[in-house]
């Protein structure tokens, strides 16, 4: 009756991959409903679904009871749902009240705008939330917790019942995040139902009333705060997938320290960061998304500007001013965005490996040896099994799990052997994900030593010899081979630890 | 699968996959459309399929065609340069200038192409360290090329030169007009470039990714600035054979040569993204753009409506360019 959305057996499936299987899912007028899960365990895909953004293969979607079927963006918010999307959809030049009308500006019978009246709507709107927000200045000079305020503002001018964060928190410093806290409760007690995503498991405790949970875009189950407590949660979305997949971790004694880097920092004022990294070793960088792990590795190979840095390289300081200075030295980045960061994806699998080392194949006239380049290709497929038909294969046409080892395949043709592995499976089906991590422990066992960043963290525990867990920027802890285990990991990354006891 | 199946297969296999390779090459289309517009004018006009009118049209696509390459190399690292025009007709007064006020020929010669390699540079220190935006810097440069060549003529036409030097521009060797000649060697040393040596692999992948060459540890700066600079020089060859023909230092030549060679660029399959197309397609181009201009004089049609016709085949040729790639 007072059920407000009701999912029924929501099924979506893409091509090789069973998205979402059959999920229910009811939130209640006034209620904050937690959706929980890892990175792919289907929430995005839910989202986008309620979103019109996709389309279910089955399932009903009902609102106040009525079937409703949003063929986009636009119907769905008709039907009352509003999404606060991780990356915020406003304008940056345009201040508040014009970002809250746009595309649904108050006009008089000469077509020009009422601007004292939106304004006055504004106003009232954010009067509703109960948070004092600069209406004069363009919203990019507004904080991020005061543009996340505009976008829930934007949400309710188009009266939204149904409001959707999608890890609302992840950006914002803790006061930040209680005054979101305050305002969804103030939603809450107006009537409006909230969907909150989040990884903070603490956060759902405080704000939270019932929870959901995906684990491989299944229903895992649905519990009340009260009866749930963060080993359940945990437990729930983890599941007893940890043990499987994972190859075994050496047990002999890592070798000696390759890469030193000591005292490096990002940003004027912000934390300075130490760590170590071992030959044959995994060294995972653990955290929530945000919490500047990709920073730090881009800082250190020198393709994001430092304040200081004082690098060893097996005891040398060296100086890596640019990716170019650290590709001589033996080190590579495998970037989280493969598409838009890793790869040329009009390129063939030759020419994607032999990118960044082309010099070998130059011969005295300074032209290309193809026959030499596409003999190493081939060789270097065949070691990683690449699946293509060719090695002039497109890379835009390979799986996840091919791309992703085109790239490796790019940095142990050109003999490095300090690699630095961002998120190496996202968007990798399961069985390729086992390969790409048998490849990492062979290579840790010929000798390469790894970074590895991640946010998954069944692959954090499974993988990693010694984990760096990051907090807002700084390294609050390593962890070592036998503290490794999610409950410490999520302790550390939530800052649940206060971090001044560990000095 | 399995071996005897694949072995019976592969003769028709190969000869298909050629014929998939050649319709999938960015300059099939463009020359299939040369083609037609080639068939098109022999039927429309007697005259156009005779030795002297080919040879005529080769000759007056050739400058245009020599200042494509140069805009090929930029546009396929996914940036424009509109300083064509007027660095060309800069280094062609200096050349003449220098040459009429007694300087040794190949010494004023030299100093004409180096302007122009010198105007490429300074694009390039723009667009590529300082990471200003390629069509802006290259505007700016325009006019300080146009109004430098102005100045240094004081607005009037140089002449005066030996009359050898007309050779560039008139000239005969192997029995093939020189202009013809320089045009082809151009081409062929593009080709060489993009297609068999590391910078022409560099070029593409940066049109293609630069971010992702930035972090495989690639300078993709050094590059950039490397095609301005050989657009600059493809400029000043340009200049050379300009004013070889006119025999005559013109400041105020090349304007609005920049848009015929993004034209005959882009009607040759490149993608003004960057990343995508081939050098032959562009010759091609310029060639579509050559027997159009010829073929429509020579139909009588006012350069008016001639205007509006080339328009239209560029918007219909990027449209089905685009058709292809979606």
């Amino acid at each position: 009756m007072s059920c407000l959305l009701q999912l029924e057996n929501i099924c979506k499936s893409y091509p090789g991959v069973h998205a979402l299987k059959s999920i229910n899912l009811s939130v209640e007028r006034g209620e904050i409903h937690a959706l929980l899960g890892e990175n792919g365990a289907g929430k995005s895909t839910l989202m986008k679904i309620l979103a019109g953004v996709e389309h279910q293969d089955q399932g009903s979607i009902r609102i106040d009871g009525a079937e409703q079927h949003f063929a986009t963006y636009n119907e769905a918010i008709a039907a009352g749902i509003g999404i606060v999307f991780q990356e915020f959809s406003l304008i940056p030049y345009l201040n508040a009240v014009e970002n809250i009308f746009l595309g649904h500006e108050i006009v008089n019978g000469f077509g020009l705008l009422r601007k004292h009246e939106m304004r006055e709507k504004a106003i009232g709107l954010f009067d509703r939330l109960g948070v004092k927000i600069n209406l004069d200045c363009s919203v990019q000079h507004l904080s991020v917790a005061e543009q996340q305020f505009v976008e829930i503002a934007k949400a309710l001018a188009l009266e939204a019942r149904l409001l959707i964060l999608d890890e609302p928190t992840a950006t914002l410093t803790p006061s930040e995040a209680e005054l979101l806290f305050d305002i969804m409760r103030e939603l809450k007690s107006q009537g409006v139902a909230v969907i909150f995503i989040s990884h903070h498991l603490e956060e759902i405790f405080q704000v939270c009333d019932r929870i959901s949970v995906l684990r491989d875009g299944a229903n895992v189950g649905a519990l009340t705060v009260a009866d749930s407590d963060i080993d359940t949660l945990v437990e729930m979305m983890v599941g007893r997938r940890l043990e499987a997949s994972f190859p075994p971790k050496p047990t002999q004694a890592r070798g000696e320290v390759v890469l030193q880097v000591r005292d490096i920092q990002l940003t004027r004022n912000g934390p300075h960061n130490s760590f170590n990294l071992h030959k044959g070793e995994i060294l995972g960088f653990a955290g929530l998304v945000g919490s500047g792990r990709t920073e730090l590795a881009l800082g250190v190979i020198g393709a994001l500007p430092v304040v200081s840095k004082d690098v060893l390289l097996r005891g040398q300081s060296v100086n890596l001013s640019d990716p170019a200075h650290a590709l001589a030295n033996g080190i590579g980045l495998l970037p989280e965005s493969r598409k838009s960061e890793g790869l040329i994806v009009d390129f063939s699998i030759r020419e994607n490996i032999s990118l960044n080392n082309l010099g070998k194949y130059e011969g005295a006239s300074h032209l290309l040896d193809r026959h030499k380049e596409d003999v190493t290709t081939e060789a270097l497929m065949k070691q990683l099994s690449i699946k293509a038909p060719t090695c002039e294969s497109r890379v835009l046409n390979l799986s996840g799990g091919n791309q992703q080892k085109v790239v490796i395949a790019r940095w142990i043709n050109h003999h490095c052997d300090i690699l630095i592995f961002d998120e190496p499976t996202r968007g990798i089906d399961v069985g390729a994900k086992a390969e790409i991590y048998n490849l990492m422990r062979k290579l840790t066992e010929q000798g390469f030593a790894i970074i590895m960043i991640s946010s998954e963290l069944p692959e954090i525990i499974g993988m990693c010899d010694r984990v760096a867990v990051f907090n807002k920027g700084a390294i609050v802890n390593v962890l070592q081979a036998s503290d490794i285990n999610p409950q410490e990991v999520m302790r550390y990354a939530t800052g649940s630890l206060n971090s001044e006891h560990l000095h | 699968m399995n071996t005897s199946i694949k072995t019976m297969t592969e003769q028709p296999n190969r000869m298909k996959l050629n014929f998939a390779q050649l319709i999938r090459s960015p300059a099939f289309y463009p020359f299939v459309g040369l083609v037609v517009v080639t068939v098109f004018m022999i039927f429309a006009s007697d005259k156009f399929l005779t030795g002297a009118n080919l040879e005529n049209i080769a000759r007056q696509v050739s400058i245009n065609a020599i200042i494509a390459v140069g805009m090929t190399c930029v546009i396929l690292t996914g940036g424009i340069d509109l300083s064509v025009g007027p660095v060309m007709a800069l280094s062609g007064t200096l050349t003449t200038g220098l040459m009429v006020a007694g300087v040794p020929a190949p010494i004023a010669i030299l100093i004409g192409l180096l302007i122009g390699v010198g105007f490429g540079v300074g694009n390039g220190i723009f667009v590529a360290y300082l990471k200003m935006p390629p069509i802006i810097v290259t505007l700016a440069t325009m006019g300080i090329a146009r109004g430098l060549g102005l100045m240094y003529t004081d607005g009037y036409p140089i002449s005066g030169m030996p009359d050898w030097f007309a050779w560039f521009g008139r000239g005969t060797l192997f029995g093939i007009q020189v202009p013809i000649l320089i045009m082809l060697l151009t081409y062929f040393f593009a080709w060489v470039l993009l297609q068999h040596t590391r910078i022409g692999r560099y070029v593409y992948a940066i049109g293609g990714n630069e971010e992702a060459v930035r972090l495989s540890g690639v300078r993709a700066s050094r590059f950039k600035l490397l095609v301005y600079s050989i657009s600059g020089l493809t400029a000043a060859i340009a200049g050379l054979v300009l004013s070889s023909r006119l025999m005559s230092g013109q400041p105020n030549a090349g304007v609005g040569f920049e848009l015929d060679a993004i034209a005959a660029v882009v009607l040759g399959g490149a993608s003004i993204a960057g990343g995508r197309g081939v050098i032959i397609g562009t010759l091609v181009g310029a060639m579509l753009l050559g027997v159009l201009n010829n073929g429509l004089n020579m139909l009588g049609v006012s350069p008016y409506v001639q205007s509006v016709i080339k328009g239209a085949i560029i918007l219909l040729a990027i449209f089905i360019s685009r058709q292809r790639h979606k």
